[in-house]
């Protein structure tokens, strides 16, 4: 078996080749995982206590997320808890924001004849995910702002007279990051009602099918693919967005990869952060593997 | 969409239009901010056209550096991503078929898992290595480049490799099997025939490596250590920080996204035309000729005009001076800080008096709204005045009207005369302390308590209190070279000559 | 390059998983010559193919190449050059880098290679060609410019897989007697696998006949025709009609055939059975259209066959007449178009003779499916 390999392979390219391949899969992809995850389930231990008699496994971290510190008044950490919930709320609610807006984008392209001005209309669309997302998150913080157009723009025509505080209600925030995944929502989609013949859509017409009908029976069952594709994309990107909540998130807005984040910085407990992690990983796991099997898509039909 | 109605047309029309202002709509105002020479980037109020906001960048270090290291990251993650990204690419199409689908699914995952978490796990695991391979502190594998080109590489090369899979597809094997019989080695079969074809695919996944790399934060912000890219600088500035040279960097972005996406357009248009016009393979990817067939082209008008517009404002820029403009503004704000400051002034007046005074309302019900004009005579008339409490700012009140009541004559303007113009008072009696005005006010039965003057601190010709109601921050002291008049030369009308594009109003 | 380098499979079995491709091939292609496998597809002989030039192992038995075991050897390491079914020319690289591409990887001059593409340029008649790129380049030459990229490599064996498959009928049969000149010319050994056994007769010195892995007949073409050795390769190679029956007697080369339909027949028996056929087995006599001729009552009887017309055609060369057979088959009877020829009404009763010499008698088998 291994003799075929490197007789079609030769020795140099074929021992390269699997040397780069075991370096990717092992080096960089699995070990780091399995041994976060072994993180995650030791204690906090100054760089000296390693390997010493303290370092063993422990569920403490995992505890704390549900039940908080030891001195926690309340059964559960409450705090913490709501932020996860939270944060998967907030990204069901972009993704089917969303999906919402992109989807007549997304079958106006797909169903276009094409030609000169499909081209500038994708080029439009593709523009804005080549600037950094950290700057599209600043562009809304300005525009939401207290001085931002938003408000200068309500308060010139009397419409309010103080300015609203849009980032402490979050609405700069939804905006920011549903703005952020608008590419990775149509793409999917995109693709697939191109394929979709114009014909099936035509006979629906034809036998009398409204407009709401033809998309509720025709084109969303033959999207499936794209939308589920779609969604699970936006949600997990959603879910795991880091920059937008930091630059557009009020007060009330705590995200679960912000905690994540305190906990590798201000708080100095990297294990408690990593167990955070392997939470996120796990749920997002989690929800791609159910999407995938509600909606029957294979991961081959992630590729861009 | 042929047979629909022109109303779901217009609908649609307009839903296009509202979707794509929402998506480059806050592109184009971050890019107008840049330009604005305000300290805070907004697009109204607007302040005067500057191009310092560009100087501050290319002077800031921080930034300059984190470009530096975003180069260096992007570099050396375009090299191993590529690589790697190429061997699970060429692996795939030889694994046996029953682990085909478990390996694929493990080199897809990277792209699906959170970037936090990739970020954290290449840090604790490196962190882990380094400490069982017994290195310092400050060995090569806490070094913020390596973790970065390691973190970031781990799903940049998934990207890669899906390129490459999707180039692989169309590759004949027999081409290899062709080179091989004929005498070729493993490795020249390789060098020689299959890396020429997948040439454009290197280069497709190489810039999409570079890219991927430079923007990424959720990976980077755990991995950088001491070596920030570009793009954590940027948040950090973002978070804590916020001034225009951030609209100005997002705008040098954006006109380069703008031209690399322009250009890649011409070219494959110039491609598809060279392509359908009958032209072989061999003759489109080569040179670059004149595209004569290209001139009415929308999209190389498009092109051209953009290259024209950033290198005039470029050479523009170059011999712009915004000073005067912007001195011109900064005399205007601070008169309107002035007169604001003097509003301010009266009604903390008012308020003094109406706590001395706990009398009959003196100042009268003010009901006659009747406007008048501020006139030499009455110049304290509309003062006094009820509504004149209201609005801050410089707005002469307009339901002015003659006191009347018990205290008749006492507050008649006309008692209250003193010393000439340019006087000051004796500031003694009463009221607060403090120097004199230097505003040309007169002095009165109570002396300077309601002096206007007096209530500021510094001397003549002095500053100001810096309460006024404007949100400049900058000093804006009296204008003392004015002449006399109750407001100042607020209403001078030299004073009210535009600077910029537009009038501030404070 | 030498002429005259064979090749030998002995014993050669090639399996993948449990499936057989290849079944005990016994082969020996004699250096210098031209040599055919022929058959249907998916019999067996791309496999061979793959594994004279290396891409295979035999999973039993040994492939020589000029007596020299070749196991373990790659298709860079053996002397044979194949010309691929889709050509495989490198799409990328002119004309003349493509044929001098085995010169490259020994890393010769450029401009030795410059000169030895012209000298083949001129021998396959596509003289200052050479800077064209392969997608410029019509069927035809495509096809020589994948045999002079081959015969640059100096092999000692060429190794075709049906190169002439994706051609047009004309192009087809003019290749035919280029690909024979060559290699008369150049005097290499070539191995050639093709379905089209008109090519294989014109072209071969010898060929094997195969079927589901199995060779079923190696020979000259001559023989493969007049002296079929099982019932796959009597039908598939040319037409032929069938008669099935028991054998009656024998007496030398000669068996009378008890036929089920017409009678007592007699034939010559099939030179890879002679000697083992005896009474009472069941046997396929073959008689080609051609061998069939307008009899009377008074040609021997047997070999006198009776029956009725079903229609006939006039195809140029010759008149087809069509006539009701055993177990409702045709019987075709090939007329040379001379003189007092003409066709037939359907439902005359017509008279064929043959002559035993040119039918063909042996052990029942398989035969080629329509």
């Amino acid at each position: 078996m291994f003799k075929s390999y490197f007789r079609r392979n030769g020795q140099l390219m074929g021992w390269t080749l699997l040397i780069a391949v075991l370096f990717w899969v092992v080096v960089l992809i699995l070990l780091p995982q399995i041994y976060m995850l072994d993180y995650s389930f030791r204690h906090s231990l100054p760089p000296a206590e390693i390997g010493g008699p303290k370092d063993v496994h422990t569920l403490k971290n995992y505890q704390y997320l549900l039940f908080g510190a030891e001195n926690n008044p309340e059964p559960y950490n409450r705090v913490d808890l709501m932020v996860f919930l939270r944060t998967l709320i907030a990204a069901a609610l972009v993704t089917i924001i969303d999906l919402i807006i992109c989807y007549p984008i997304a079958y106006f392209l797909g169903q276009n004849k094409g030609g000169g001005s499909l081209r500038i209309l994708v080029l439009l669309l593709i523009i804005p995910y080549w600037i950094n997302e950290i700057l599209r998150a600043f562009a809304f913080r300005i525009i939401f702002g207290d001085s931002g157009v938003i408000n200068e723009f309500l308060m010139f025509f009397g419409v309010i007279s103080d300015p609203i505080d849009f980032i402490r209600a979050n609405v700069a925030l939804y905006a920011g990051l549903g703005y952020a995944y608008i590419l990775l929502m149509i793409f999917p989609m995109y693709n697939v009602i191109q394929s979709l013949d114009r014909n099936q859509i035509e006979a629906a017409r034809d036998l009398g099918a409204s407009w709401t009908m033809i998309h509720r029976r025709v084109v969303i069952p033959f999207a499936k693919p794209g939308i589920s594709s779609g969604c699970t994309m936006v949600f997990m990107l959603s879910a795991g967005a880091l920059a937008a909540p930091q630059i557009l998130g009020g007060p009330s807005s705590l995200w679960f990869t912000q905690l994540i984040y305190q906990w590798f910085n201000q708080g100095g407990n990297w294990n408690q952060g990593a167990a955070y992690a392997i939470v996120l990983l796990a749920v997002c796991i989690a929800i791609v593997l159910t999407v995938m099997r509600i909606f029957k898509v294979n991961m081959g039909d992630i590729g861009k | 969409m042929k047979s629909s109605s022109p109303l779901i047309r217009i609908g649609l029309a307009i839903y296009l239009a509202m979707f794509f202002t929402y998506l480059l709509g806050p592109l184009v105002l971050m890019s107008v901010t840049a330009f604005n020479s305000a300290s805070f980037p907004q697009v109204t109020p607007w302040e005067v056209l500057s191009f310092e906001w560009f100087r501050v960048l290319f002077q800031d270090d921080r930034i300059l550096n984190g470009l530096w290291n975003s180069f260096v990251v992007g570099i050396f993650t375009v090299i191993l991503s590529v690589v790697l990204g190429l061997a699970g690419a060429l692996m795939l199409t030889q694994i046996w078929p029953k682990l085909r689908a478990t390996y694929y699914t493990l080199i897809i995952a990277p792209i699906l898992v959170p970037g936090v978490v990739i970020g954290i796990s290449t840090l604790v695991f490196w962190d882990r290595v380094n400490h069982l391979l017994g290195l310092p502190d400050d060995s090569f594998l806490h070094h913020g480049f390596f973790l970065t080109v390691m973190g970031q590489s781990t799903f940049i090369a998934s990207y890669c490799m899906l390129v490459f899979v999707a180039r692989l597809q169309r590759y004949d094997t027999g081409l290899t099997e062709a080179a091989l019989d004929l005498g070729a080695t493993h490795v020249q079969a390789f060098r020689k025939i299959q890396l020429p074809f997948l040439a454009p695919a290197i280069g497709s996944a190489a810039v999409i490596a570079f890219l991927a790399s430079f923007e990424n934060y959720n990976t980077t912000t755990f991995t950088f250590q001491k070596n920030p890219t570009l793009t954590i600088e940027l948040a950090q500035k973002v978070r804590y920080g916020i001034n225009p040279s951030i609209s100005a960097l997002a705008f040098i972005i954006i006109a380069i996204t703008v031209f690399f996406a322009l250009l890649n357009e011409v070219r494959t248009r110039r491609a598809q035309l060279a392509i359908a016009n009958g032209a072989p393979v061999g003759a489109v990817s080569g040179g670059f000729k004149a595209p004569k067939i290209l001139a009415r082209e929308p999209i190389t008008v498009a092109f051209a005009l953009f290259i024209l517009l950033v290198v005039g404002v470029g050479v523009w820029a170059q011999f712009y001076d915004p000073e005067p403009a912007k001195a011109a503004l900064l005399a205007e704000k601070r008169a309107e800080q002035a007169k604001a400051i003097e509003a301010l002034k009266e009604k903390r007046r008012r308020e003094r008096l109406q706590k001395v005074f706990k009398g009959p309302d003196i100042f009268g019900a003010g009901k006659s709204k009747v406007p008048q004009p501020p006139s030499k005579t009455n110049r304290f008339g509309d003062v006094f005045k009820p509504g004149n409490l209201k609005t801050s700012g410089g707005k002469t009140d307009e339901d002015a009207k003659k006191p009347a009541g018990g205290f008749g004559s006492v507050f008649n303007p006309g008692n209250l005369k003193k010393s000439g113009p340019g006087g000051s008072s004796d500031g003694s009696s009463g009221g607060s302390s403090g120097g004199s005005s230097s505003t040309g006010k007169k002095g009165g039965a109570f002396g300077g308590v309601f002096d206007p003057g007096n209530l500021k601190k510094s001397g003549p010709g002095g500053g100001a209190e810096g309460t006024s109601g404007g949100s400049s921050d900058g000093a804006s002291g009296s204008s003392s070279e004015k002449k006399g008049g109750a407001f100042g030369s607020v209403f001078d009308p030299k004073n009210l000559k535009k600077s910029g594009p537009g009038e501030s109003s404070d | 390059m030498s002429a005259g380098v064979g090749v030998d499979l002995r014993d050669v079995w090639i399996r993948f998983g449990d499936f057989v491709a290849v079944r005990d091939a016994n082969v020996s292609v004699e250096g210098g010559k031209f040599f055919s496998f022929l058959g249907p597809s998916g019999c067996g002989k791309t496999t061979i193919l793959r594994a004279v030039s290396g891409f295979l192992e035999p999973s039993d038995g040994k492939v020589l190449i000029g007596g020299a075991d070749m196991a373990g050897k790659g298709p860079n390491e053996r002397p044979t050059a194949l010309i691929f079914q889709n050509l495989a020319l490198f799409p990328l690289m002119k004309v003349w880098e493509n044929i001098t591409f085995s010169m490259e990887v020994r890393g010769a001059s450029k401009a030795e290679r410059r000169k030895r593409a012209d000298e083949l340029l001129e021998m396959i008649a596509l003289p200052g060609q050479g800077d064209k790129f392969p997608s410029e380049l019509s069927g035809g030459q495509k096809q020589r410019v994948a045999i002079a990229r081959a015969l640059c490599a100096e092999p000692d064996v060429l190794l075709l897989d049906e190169p002439l498959s994706a051609l047009d009928l004309k192009l087809r049969q003019h290749m035919r007697t280029e690909l024979r000149t060559i290699q008369r010319q150049v005097g290499i050994t070539f191995i050639y696998i093709t379905h089209d056994q008109g090519e294989a007769l014109t072209m071969s010195d010898n060929v094997a006949v195969m079927k589901a892995g199995v060779i079923d007949q190696i020979a000259d073409g001559k023989s493969i025709y007049d002296d079929p050795s099982t019932p796959f390769v009597a039908s598939f190679v040319g037409e032929n009609n069938v008669f099935n029956g028991t054998v009656k007697s024998v007496s030398g080369d000669m068996a009378m055939v008890e036929t089920n339909r017409s009678g007592l027949l007699r034939s010559r028996i099939s030179g890879a059975h002679m000697g083992k056929l005896s009474e009472g087995d069941k046997v396929m006599m073959f008689v080609r259209p051609e061998a069939f001729h307008i009899g009377d009552m008074s040609s021997p009887e047997d070999t006198r066959i009776r029956a009725n017309v079903r229609h006939s055609e006039f195809e140029g060369q010759s008149y087809n007449v069509f006539l009701e057979g055993d177990a409702g088959k045709e019987i075709k009877m090939s007329l040379v178009n001379r003189g007092e020829t003409r066709l037939y009404e359907p439902g005359i009763e017509l008279i064929m003779r043959y002559d035993a010499d040119q039918a063909v008698v042996m052990p029942s088998g398989e035969l080629a499916s329509e």
